[in-house]
């Protein structure tokens, strides 16, 4: 039989603690040993960042991270990022905005957008956009996912913010 | 009271739901990590499965060993193509797969053997076990090639040794056209392959229960045809078989086919009595393909000093790959949509598709229609600089009038192309900033370009995949006491928002909230069939289908509410969750209480809608492609900056226009076109399936870090106009816009491109090394263009000839000896 490891680490904001084989990368654990599936898997060489989840509060790839190195660190996933029940407001402009299409690559987007704007509450579009730039989305032309990212910050700063008019209807 | 379409009644009261912003039904769950994707789905005690694939790209299979896979701890089962020896394909006229291959491999990436194991590795290492014994074939790597050998050939049917499928029609007299025009241009254009690329690989779980049914979870399109292919290959009785479409995680085409990998993991799952799953590497999804088709052009066409066209000539050679597909389809849409945006009188057209040992290709979005529209569209623009026209007037003179059938018997309905021209015109400045074909006096500075392109996308097809009179798409309502409404139908959601559209019309209807709508879609034991998530079919089917269901459960709750408040039937409205009277709207009953009302009087509130298309005009053979109940139209302007040292093109702004007809929901038709044109833009400047032909057929970059689609970094900006002309056949007047604004995107940026260094990149993707290579021809002195010279010869059928609507035409070919006498 195969030896496992056993760690411990914190996973949105709880301590558990799992037993999984040596060789299998951080996305495996998650998805595999501890049932965690809201992150994706998409092109498996670190390359379309669907993968991405927030490792002491910094996004990497978790393709390319080994499980092991999980070891006392602090992950969190999409399944932490909303507070109980109350979505996280890049949940909710995500969701709310058509920033999802398809969804696949969504939780990547999110948590890499929540770094962001955790470092830079009001960040410019080119900003946006090299901050979102390892990220792929096959769905959106990543417009509407700029458009969701730039309202949440708004109302993250405690502003009253809607979608332009003409983001949702097109112009005159 | 039952009535179809909703767009003529009720116009005077104001839509509650239809036409605003609201989210997607599905949206919170997809941002929470709640959605379960087929790879997410986990079941006690299943096996994964390994499917060994070719690594010759044509061979015959003189022997297979699985003894030591099979003898590996861990592995429950092995199987091979003598295990699922029944053939499939999603076109009745090509059932040329196995699920596994029998005798022989005809592309990299052909399954050859699967594996089911406890785990993941194991597995893997007991496909590396099995041992298969191949006898290498030469191999067909080109269109080219395909014509010119026969022997071997890939499949023994087919119109002629490699070639799969010879098109040839003629409407009108094309030499006629050409006798009467002022000007007569050819040109000849090549649109490389390319593919899918959805995020989500592809993915299966099977599950085989004691009572012998069979349940299969799978990212897929098409859960219908899927049923229908597993019932034939699995010997089962299809009512023993179950089909779960789950979200896909992006679809684009990709998931459209009846898959081996379905087939196989159905078969392990009856082999083991255990749930198996398969998920697809990133490299197998390469594999799978069924993407854009490679596709040469040679264009004919006559016109009058003022651009009017005459007469057209269009040949396509399309490169098919080694499996049928999608591809006599695609063959006839390489053909069918050239008319239905200027004004075509005479047409002929002649398509081939080849098989060679690639992978298979097949529907991706615009299916067949991108390619001969970007080669159309800068046919259009070249002829445009001859004439010395503006290429955006000269387009908007000679459109297509609304509600007239094409020269190819294509009844065209609401058509807003010259509103969509008028706007991106506008929009862009164009008048001010295009070249006018002056190099001499440009507006912009050398280097700097603009160019404009339309096109047009058929709403769904008028014909089903294989022949029935039954409707193609089905809903059912089912309303409950609790006032609960839920609302089931075959259609998948790939990301488009189909889910949502079913809420939302349902809801308009019904007087209640869309989020109050329970949406079950997809499977295939509780769901009507609809037939899938392709053409563009959803919106305006299932749209007209949740209509006329919704339309009858609203009748039998008026009746009940009428009874129990004494007014005449006219008199009961539905809105805000409540039924009432509308001349004393403070008289009425709860939505749930209207609902409890009408189950005392007619018991278990149910009710069925259905939607067929309309017949096409068109009798002749070949005249099941093309037809539409509606087309949307699109056009665009691309403004662009090619650097004449490095030849990188960089798109910098798109103004795009879409003909919606009717916005079911305008963010989620903004989020359509957006994407469109990202998808539009990868195809034309980076996005290509290429293989090495000389070195086995190879497929260059099966991998997302070679393959390059565009980045938040590529990406353009947009500018969008929604043109609202609501289409008698839609719902509420709704038309397609999941593909549609792909297709002007590819030709708008190849002709900004000549506006901008004045050289034709007549081939997709327009890379750095094409431009600078056209560029320093010109410096020479030579024709600055890059891209194809010739067509094969080839030896054409003698045309089926149709005489056209306005030559008195009734839509059947003309017989052969009258053509000849």
């Amino acid at each position: 039989m195969k030896q496992k490891s056993h760690i411990t680490f914190m996973l949105n904001a709880e301590q558990v603690e799992v037993a999984f084989a040596p060789h299998k990368t951080l996305l495996e654990v998650l998805r595999e040993d501890l049932n965690l599936t809201g992150t994706k898997h998409g092109c498996e060489l670190g390359e379309c960042g669907t993968c991405a989840v927030l490792v002491d509060g910094r996004s990497i790839l978790s393709c390319l991270m080994l499980g092991l190195d999980a070891e006392g660190r602090s992950v969190k996933t999409i399944e932490g990022m909303a507070t109980g029940a109350e979505l996280h407001p890049l949940q909710q402009t995500f969701a709310d905005t058509g920033a999802a299409q398809c969804g696949y690559c969504s939780p990547g987007f999110l948590l890499v957008a929540e770094e962001l704007l955790a470092k830079n509450p009001k960040p410019s579009r080119p900003e946006i956009q090299e901050a979102l730039s390892g990220n792929l989305c096959r769905c959106t032309g990543y417009i509407k996912i700029y458009e969701a990212v730039e309202l949440a910050a708004a109302r993250m700063r405690g502003e009253e913010a809607e979608l332009p008019r003409e983001s949702v209807y097109g112009l005159e | 009271m039952s009535r179809n379409r909703r767009e003529e009644n009720d116009s005077a009261a104001p839509l509650n739901v239809i036409g605003k912003p609201f989210r997607k039904v599905d949206a919170r769950a997809k941002c929470v990590g709640q959605t379960k994707f087929a790879d997410d789905i986990v079941l006690p005690r299943m096996l994964s499965c390994k499917i060994l694939r070719s690594h010759l790209p044509h061979a015959l299979i003189k022997n297979i060993d699985t003894t030591k896979a099979l003898a590996l701890p861990g592995v429950l089962a092995v199987i091979t193509g003598k295990d699922l020896p029944i053939p499939y394909g999603i076109l009745p006229v090509s059932q040329d797969e196995h699920a596994l291959c029998i005798d022989k491999v005809r592309f990299i990436g052909d399954p050859v053997a699967a594996v089911a194991a406890v785990d993941e590795d194991v597995a893997f290492d007991a496909m590396n076990l099995i041992e298969v014994e191949y006898e290498p074939l030469p191999t067909i790597s080109t269109i080219e090639e395909a014509v010119l050998i026969d022997e071997p050939r890939i499949h023994d049917y087919g119109d002629s040794g490699n070639v799969h499928k010879k098109v040839s029609l003629e409407f009108g007299d094309v030499e006629e056209g050409f006798s009467e025009a002022d000007l007569i241009r050819e040109d000849v254009f090549f649109y490389e392959g390319n593919t899918h690329l959805p995020m989500e690989q592809h993915s299966a779980v099977a599950h085989f229960d004691s009572d012998e049914k069979i349940t299969l979870w799978s990212s897929t399109q098409t859960p219908h045809y899927v049923h229908r292919a597993l019932a034939k290959v699995l010997g089962l009785a299809a009512s023993h078989i179950r089909v779960i479409a789950t979200p896909n995680g992006g679809g684009f085409g990709g998931k459209s086919d009846p898959f081996n990998h379905e087939v196989i993991v159905c078969k392990l799952a009856m082999l083991t009595g255990r749930p198996v799953k398969v998920t697809l590497t990133r490299e197998e999804v390469f594999y799978c393909h069924r993407g854009r088709h490679p596709v040469l052009m040679k264009i004919k066409t006559g016109v009058k000093n003022d651009g009017a066209i005459t007469g057209m000539h269009f040949q396509t050679y399309l490169d098919g790959g080694a499996y049928g597909s999608y591809g006599v389809a695609s063959t006839f849409y390489t053909g069918a949509l050239q008319t239905v945006t200027y004004d075509v009188p005479r047409y002929k057209f002649q398509g081939l598709r080849a098989f060679t040992n690639k992978p298979p290709c097949g529907p991706k979005r615009g299916h067949g229609t991108p390619q001969p529209r970007y080669g159309l569209e800068v046919h259009i623009d070249k002829i445009a600089e001859q004439l010395k026209l503006d290429p955006a007037a000269m387009r908007r003179q000679h459109l297509v009038a609304p509600n007239t059938t094409t020269a190819n018997y294509l009844r065209i309905g609401s058509m807003g192309l010259g509103a969509c021209i008028d706007k991106v015109v506008e929009g862009s400045d164009w008048k001010n900033r295009f070249s006018d074909w002056d190099r001499d006096n440009r507006k912009l500075p050398f280097g700097k370009g603009i160019g404009i392109a339309c096109s047009s996308y058929i709403c769904g097809a008028g014909l089903p995949i294989y022949w029935n009179n039954m409707p193609q798409s089905g809903v059912q309502l089912r309303l409950d006491r609790q006032g609960g409404v839920c609302v089931m139908c075959g259609s998948t959601d790939i990301g488009q928002g189909s889910d949502s559209i079913l809420a939302y019309i349902v809801a308009e209807i019904l007087g209640i909230d869309p989020f109050d709508v329970r949406v079950v879609t997809a499977d295939t034991d509780l769901t009507p069939v609809d037939l899938g998530s392709y053409s563009s079919r959803v919106t305006l089917m299932t749209g007209n289908a949740a209509i006329q269901a919704a339309e009858r459960a609203r009748e039998l709750l008026v009746i009940a509410v009428a009874e129990k408040l004494e007014v005449p039937v006219e008199n009961v409205s539905l809105a805000e969750r409540r039924v009432f009277d509308v001349e004393n709207p403070e008289r009425g009953v709860s939505f749930a209480e209207a609902v409890v009302l009408a189950e005392s009087k007619f018991g278990t509130i149910g009710t069925v809608g259905s939607y067929s298309p309309p017949r096409s005009p068109g009798k002749f053979k070949g005249s099941g492609v093309g037809p539409s109940p509606a087309y949307s139209y699109s056009a665009a302007v691309a403004e662009i900056d090619v650097d004449p040292d490095t030849g990188i093109v960089v798109v910098e702004r798109v103004w795009i226009a879409h003909d919606i007809g009717k916005s079911i929901n305008p963010m989620l038709v903004m989020g359509q076109v957006e994407g469109s044109v990202y998808m539009g833009l990868g195809e034309i400047l980076m996005e290509e399936m290429v293989y090495r032909s000389n070195r086995n057929v190879v497929h260059k970059f099966p991998s997302m870090l070679e393959y390059k689609s565009p980045t938040t970094m590529e990406m353009c900006d947009v500018k969008t106009y929604l043109i609202e002309d609501p289409d008698p056949n839609g719902p509420f007047g709704a038309k397609e816009v999941g593909q549609g604004p792909l297709l002007p995107i590819p030709p708008a940026v190849a002709n900004a491109v000549y506006d901008a260094v004045g050289v034709r990149i007549d081939e997709v993707p327009i890379t750095p090394e094409k431009v600078l290579k056209a560029l320093r021809e010109k410096e020479k002195g030579r024709v600055g263009r890059y891209g194809p010279d010739s067509v094969p010869t080839v030896d054409w059928p003698d045309p089926l000839r149709i005489l056209t609507p306005s030559e008195g035409g009734d839509g059947r070919e003309m017989p052969h000896v009258a053509v000849h006498s």
